[in-house]
């Protein structure tokens, strides 16, 4: 590194050099690891922006959304990518964020909105089980008033398990308690995380764990495993969409912008299906990979308006821990 | 008052315990302060705080109490395979939590081994989730450490006790009354206080093996008001709460514990001439098996899950371990250039509040040590450029406590049994320092650097707040792995990073005793 820029400077191109412009993008860990979507994403932009771009991780969605709060107005950041539609509410009420102005003919099973956060893939969430499960419950109740056991999130810790509250509280609203009440004794454990719950299902120790239904896509692509399915339930299911906003403050706003809507375009869309294993937000013209025709397709898709979901939460995880604390 | 004669100065212990204190209550501070909002003391924390001092009381008892017996047994005979069987115990202390949870769980779980057994017989499977599954984990985790801790103990009664004690005829009992009980006086209660600050700030272990929110302690309090209310204050007034507790029963354990050495000896190999009878023996075997058993299943498990893995490991992976050793290596200069004056210090009779100050790093949240040190930097450098000496800075802080667990006993040793000596040679300053102090405490050194480096390389502590894609440790590559689906390679990497802590620990310890009986 310190060569080249010293090379530069003996060939006088020190200027062009040093203004190569540098658009900083927060993230979460996994969008950045070798599997994740930000290598692709980081070639591809930048072949086409002539700039330097800076993927940075900060933990998961609600991690990120701390760390933008703590630096405030400060923050390096130019782009932030990662934060889900229990947390917009939260974040838009910081006033740190600009409006995106993306147009994109989205492909998401509801009409999207937002002016502040666009949409960059989704997905359900789901319990998912072995193929060769027999009595598979089809909704919440059966599943209570069976024997299977799952593992789920804790919703303090992890974005999944808020996701698993707001699912019961959108599908059963004020009878939320007594779903919970039923299913108190189906649940094995609960985990910090999403990657201590998959770990314990694929370990054996419950039949099945929320995640997502596109998580049979993994294995049945990445690894040519067809045993793991995803259980539709009739109540509907509920989604998560991924979103990211542009940083008022930042130092490179049309920079952010071009980001913002080459985020809803084919080198960014087309990689999300096998990295991030979600639907990406703008179906890329060449289709869904070949597998993910295989997932379930719910009935209904239960989503709550940002603000009704910032609205519930506390309510809702105060139901949780009563039933769950019995 | 007239000051005590001493060879050196306990002033840069002083220095070094101020130095902890600031840097554990200033990040405090710095978080209190950034606070908004603030919801105070909630119902459930209380709850919370009920579950934390049981689980954590009822951790450290078992702990320590399984590890005396143990200790006893390991002290008293001589086997092969002894030293490595030792070094090994050192293991599940420093695996990342998620990757132990995932191994113990495979014994002892639902669909465990011992489930499995169990139902091939027709019996129900185990049932582990609940009070006694967080405490069975803590045992897991904590024994070793117990057990390393209190066998120093045996160690540092002078063999010529031993030999006199055999030709006055006493016989094992009173043995234990007039040589074993009195040191468990002296090191017992320290484990305990180590022990039980572990187990306070426990969090995804409790959670996880608890079976659900009932098990919510105060660390997942703290993590809550920090994520999901984003309340500054709270976290700060909780994090405090934890200090407090630590700092007290520290203290509590300390001032109780007797700090009359063992004696002087000639440092002749320790032979016992008790516990002959086949019964005795007997007894021991059961320990040194079962203990064994324990500790090394889980691990074995593991090592199973791993070994297929370590073919997937990718670049990416091996420049997070060379990271690693280098945290690690850091880390481990600057626990002893902090836990060495400290020990000093505290051996020449220095205020407990010397090591109470040591032990409040292990009551700390990573997570607002980490936030506060962020709020810190933030204004006046790049946190992503300090990402590696915070890290460092902090696991050292964090190891801190073992450090002196191990160092000062034997400090107050050397102090006693030579530092009158020294002064009537005129032997003080430098020249105590090379040639009585720091040979004399090197098992000692030996064993606490160690176990900083082997703990600095599995905590993820703070490095999650200051990581950069390109500069991951070794534990948290495992965590991205296994977010990204990719659990086979993740244990492969916590494999990986299972033998790079183990050999870091081999090589300081026994670099330490080289020449030692361990």
């Amino acid at each position: 590194m310190k060569y080249s820029v010293f090379a530069a400077a003996l060939l006088g191109a020190s200027a062009a050099y040093a203004d190569t412009p540098e658009l900083t993008v927060y993230t979460y860990d996994s969008f950045v690891s070798d599997w994740g979507p930000g290598p692709a994403v980081e070639k591809a932009f930048e072949a086409q922006c002539g700039c330097d771009l800076k993927l940075v991780a900060a933990g998961d969605g609600a991690a990120l959304l701390a760390r933008v709060k703590l630096e405030g107005a400060r923050s390096d950041a130019d782009v932030v990518l990662g934060l889900d539609t229990n947390l917009t509410a939260a974040a838009a009420a910081t006033g740190l964020f600009a409006e995106h102005g993306v147009t994109a003919d989205y492909s998401l099973p509801l009409a999207w909105e937002d002016a502040t956060f666009a949409p960059y893939d989704w997905g359900y969430f789901a319990f998912v089980h072995n193929a060769d499960a027999v009595s598979v419950p089809t909704d919440f109740k059966a599943l209570g008033a069976s024997d299977m056991k799952i593992v789920i999130q804790d919703p303090r810790s992890s974005t999944p398990g808020l996701g698993l509250l707001m699912w019961v509280k959108a599908a059963y609203g004020d009878d939320a308690p007594a779903i919970w009440a039923d299913l108190a004794d189906n649940v094995v454990t609960v985990t910090k995380g999403w990657s201590e719950a998959y770990g314990l299902f694929l370990d054996g120790e419950a039949d099945m764990v929320l995640s997502y239904t596109t998580s049979p896509a993994y294995h049945l692509i990445a690894e040519e495993d067809a045993t793991k399915a995803a259980a539709a339930f009739d109540e509907g299911h509920y989604m998560q969409v991924e979103v990211a906003g542009i940083l008022a403050a930042s130092d490179q706003p049309e920079l952010a912008r071009d980001f913002m809507q080459f985020m809803v375009s084919e080198g960014f869309q087309s990689v999300i299906p096998t990295t991030n294993w979600m639907y990406p937000s703008v179906t890329p013209e060449s289709g869904l990979p070949e597998g993910f025709e295989t997932l379930i397709a719910p009935a209904k898709s239960l989503l709550l308006p940002a603000d009704e979901a910032a609205a519930l939460r506390d309510g809702a995880l105060g139901e949780w821990l009563d039933a769950l604390s019995q | 008052m007239a000051r005590r004669a001493e060879p050196i100065s306990a002033l840069p212990g002083a220095g070094a315990a101020l130095f902890v204190a600031a840097l554990i209550l200033g990040t405090l501070a710095a978080v209190a302060l950034r606070a908004e909002t603030g919801r105070g003391f909630a119902a459930s924390d209380w709850a919370a705080l009920r579950f934390t001092l049981t689980q954590a009381v009822l951790s450290a008892v078992t702990s320590v109490g399984l590890a005396i017996g143990l200790a006893r047994a390991l002290a008293r005979r001589r086997f092969f395979g002894r030293s490595a069987l030792i070094t090994l115990l050192g293991a599940p202390f420093i695996l990342p939590v998620i990757v132990a949870i995932l191994g113990l769980l495979s014994v002892f779980g639902r669909a465990g081994w011992i489930s499995q057994l169990l139902m091939f017989f027709g019996l129900e499977p185990l049932q582990i989730y609940g009070l006694h599954g967080v405490v069975l984990a803590h045992v897991f985790f904590n024994l070793p450490l117990a057990t390393r801790l209190i066998l120093q103990g045996w160690q540092e009664i002078p063999a010529e006790r031993f030999r006199l004690a055999a030709q006055l005829n006493a016989g094992p009992r009173a043995m234990w009354q007039l040589l074993e009980a009195p040191m468990l006086r002296r090191v017992v209660p320290g484990a305990l206080a180590v022990v039980f600050a572990i187990c306070l700030s426990s969090f995804a272990v409790a959670l996880t093996l608890g079976g659900g929110p009932r098990a919510t302690t105060i660390e997942l309090a703290i993590y809550q008001a920090f994520r999901f209310d984003f309340d500054l204050g709270r976290a700060a007034l909780l994090s405090a709460l934890q200090l407090v507790l630590t700092g007290g029963a520290a203290f509590v354990a300390l001032r109780v514990a007797d700090n009359d050495g063992a004696g002087a000896g000639l440092d002749r190999v320790l032979r016992r001439w008790d516990g002959d009878t086949p019964l005795a023996r007997g007894m021991d075997a059961a320990w040194i098996v079962g203990a064994a058993l324990f500790l090394i299943l889980p691990l074995s498990a593991v090592v199973v899950s791993g070994v297929s893995g370590l073919l997937l490991l990718n670049a990416g992976v091996w420049m997070a371990a060379l990271t690693s050793v280098l945290v690690a290596g850091l880390s481990t200069l600057v626990l002893l250039s902090l836990a060495l004056p400290m020990a000093a210090a505290v051996a020449m009779g220095r205020s407990t509040l010397i090591e109470v100050a040591g032990i409040l790093g292990l009551a700390a949240s990573p997570l607002v040590i980490g936030t506060g040190l962020f709020i810190v930097i933030y204004p006046v450098a790049d946190p992503f450029a300090l990402a590696l000496p915070v890290t460092a800075l902090v696991n050292a802080v964090m190891a801190l406590p073992f450090a002196l667990r191990i160092l000062v006993p034997q400090a107050r040793e050397v102090m006693m049994r030579f530092g009158r000596l020294s002064l009537s040679l005129d032997m003080a300053g430098g020249p105590f320092l090379w040639r009585v102090f720091l040979p004399r405490m090197r098992a000692q050194i030996g064993f606490a650097a160690g176990l900083a480096a082997a703990l600095s390389m599995g905590d993820l502590g703070v490095i999650t707040l200051f990581a950069d894609p390109e500069v991951a440790t070794l534990p948290l590559q495992v965590y991205r792995l296994m977010g990204a689906y990719q659990m086979q390679a993740a244990a492969g990497a916590a494999l990986l990073l299972l033998l790079l802590s183990m050999g870091a620990f081999w090589i300081l310890d026994r670099g330490g005793r080289w020449h030692a009986e361990a």
